[in-house]
């Protein structure tokens, strides 16, 4: 068994366009992929995220922290949430996350998981 | 038996054997490709120093599977690093002699799809897909590839490496998919066979030899798809391919320029291969609507059934242009269908509609759009416009063979000019 971290991006001022009932219905749908995916023995963790309005970026540079606001790279979409699945292969991965309610706005990253070790770390 | 000539049949036997050899070897070391590929070079090493003295066994490809997985076990039990790949493989080496999987032509089939859709897995850069299926599916060096697509070798060389990694590291499993994801899956292999077949039947790099191996490959892995995945898809894929490839011989001269359709001497295209392919087609357009490689193929039928080129069925290839720019607008399928269009309807009409797709960005900048333009020309003896075209086609054209056509027919219009 493999894991794999799945990130969850999408455009959030497309997102902001949605009524309040659709916002709430595409959570509910989360919640049942949530409920699916740890019968299926698949979820590890996740959670979704407040829109990047509340993010903090910090940096430490020569032992100093700079801090900003926002994330600092002005991309198209933006981090929203994050599954961490286990799955025989990426196969099996890509399958589930085909069925992560935001992919069908925005996009899902899909990253196989290393460990930490001592020594002889993967890159 | 004389030494060189055993030498001789392991060599074909290499030829032969190789990339089943190496699909069957890859699954059964768990998907490890490098140690699959020394374990095909430990086997063919044993096979030159044995055979000579014990003759040739009756299956070779078995023989070779059979001793590669062997010489795998000793190199992961003296390499700490594979040692996590040892208990598998320790457990598979009990299985008895009669029961040996590899002795199993449908079980080679299955692996050298397998190692298709694992090479050609979307997750996978298309570049590093045509690298390695050509590499590990198609057995061509890595020399070959990088001068087949102008690459440099090591550049060529890491493409490989990363792609392996990325395999391994993301967990791309060596399996064919599953019969729901399938049709998705194929869109990922469809375009690396095309390309496959396009380098080898455009002049874009390499050697003469390189590019008749390329797209010899590229039927091969075309036949065997079909074979084992029939699909409509598939099935057009494969007829283009055999179609377009049927013209090779009236394609040139001795001199290896280019000789237009029009000119070519028919009594050189490969009758048989232009029937199967006609077949193929027959046959993916009853099974539904057709897909952009099936419609390309029908024009290729009719192009090479046809007796001459006046007596082409320009109607037809007119309509399925029309056809093929809704499943697909692009401005060079448009283009296309105004030079059909100029044998329908003649080569004012067909001006008329290439005057219309000049505001295309990335028209202006395509030779074959002047190229066009300046035959049309030609054939309404508007010589000085002609010339002109002619011009600006050469000055875009970047491939030796097309160019020296270009320049044949702009220096033939010059002397009638002057």
């Amino acid at each position: 068994m493999m894991k794999y971290l799945c990130l969850v991006y999408y455009d959030e001022k497309e997102i902001q366009q949605l009524s309040q009932q659709e916002w709430d219905r595409l959570n509910r749908d989360c919640m049942d992929c949530v409920d699916d995916f740890t019968q299926g023995g698949h979820f590890l963790d996740g959670a979704p995220l407040l829109s990047t309005d509340a993010a903090t970026t910090l940096r430490v540079r020569d032992n100093k922290a700079l801090i900003t606001d926002g994330p600092f790279a002005e991309t198209k979409e933006q981090l929203a949430g994050f599954y961490m699945l286990e799955a025989r292969d990426i196969n099996e991965a890509i399958r589930l996350a085909e069925k992560i309610p935001p992919a069908r706005y925005g996009c899902v990253e899909i990253r196989p998981v290393r460990e930490l070790m001592e020594q002889g770390n993967s890159r | 038996m004389t030494p060189s000539s055993i030498e001789q049949r392991i060599a074909a036997i290499y030829r032969n054997e190789s990339r089943r050899a190496l699909a069957t070897l890859i699954r059964l070391l768990h998907g490890n490709f490098d140690l699959a590929e020394d374990a095909l070079q430990d086997a063919f090493m044993a096979a030159l120093s044995q055979w000579p003295h014990d003759g040739i066994p009756r299956n070779p490809r078995a023989w070779l599977i059979s001793t590669g997985r062997f010489k795998a076990i000793d190199r992961v039990r003296k390499n700490a690093r594979l040692e996590k790949y040892l208990n598998g493989l320790a457990h598979t080496s009990d299985i008895g002699p009669e029961s040996q999987p590899w002795e199993n032509d449908e079980a080679i089939e299955d692996d050298q799809l397998r190692l298709i859709f694992t090479c050609c897995h979307p997750s996978l850069a298309i570049e590093s897909r045509l690298a390695l299926t050509l590499r590990e599916v198609c057995g061509l060096t890595t020399e070959a590839i990088a001068a087949a697509f102008l690459v440099p070798v090591p550049t060529l060389a890491q493409r490989i490496v990363r792609a392996k990694n990325k395999i391994r590291d993301a967990g791309i499993p060596y399996e064919v998919p599953a019969p729901e994801a399938l049709s998705e899956r194929l869109d990922a292999v469809v375009p690396v066979v095309y390309l496959v077949f396009n380098e080898g039947y455009s002049a874009s790099g390499g050697t003469e030899v390189i590019r008749r191996d390329l797209s010899a490959e590229a039927i091969r892995l075309g036949r065997l798809l079909h074979e084992l995945l029939p699909n409509p898809e598939v099935a057009g894929l494969l007829a283009l391919m055999l179609l377009h490839d049927a013209r090779r011989g009236g394609r040139t001269n001795a001199n290896g320029d280019l000789i237009p359709l029009e000119e070519q001497n028919r009594t050189l295209w490969n009758r048989a291969q232009i029937r199967e392919g006609c077949d193929l087609v027959v046959q993916a357009l009853r099974s539904g609507p057709p897909s952009a490689y099936t419609l390309q193929a029908a024009i290729a039928a009719i192009h090479a059934e046809a007796p001459t080129a006046e007596e082409t069925d320009w109607a037809e290839i007119t309509g399925l242009y029309d056809l093929l720019l809704r499943i697909n607008p692009s401005p060079v399928t448009a283009l296309n269908r105004a030079a059909a269009l100029a044998m329908r309807d003649g080569p004012e009409a067909g001006l008329q509609a290439i005057d219309k797709l000049m505001n295309h960005k990335e028209l202006q900048r395509y030779h074959l759009l002047h190229a066009a333009r300046a035959d049309l020309f030609r054939r309404l003896n508007q010589f000085q416009e002609a010339i002109q075209c002619y011009q600006q086609a050469l000055d875009l054209a970047q491939q030796e063979p097309e160019r020296r056509f270009l320049q044949q027919r702009l220096t033939a219009l010059q002397n009638k000019n002057s």
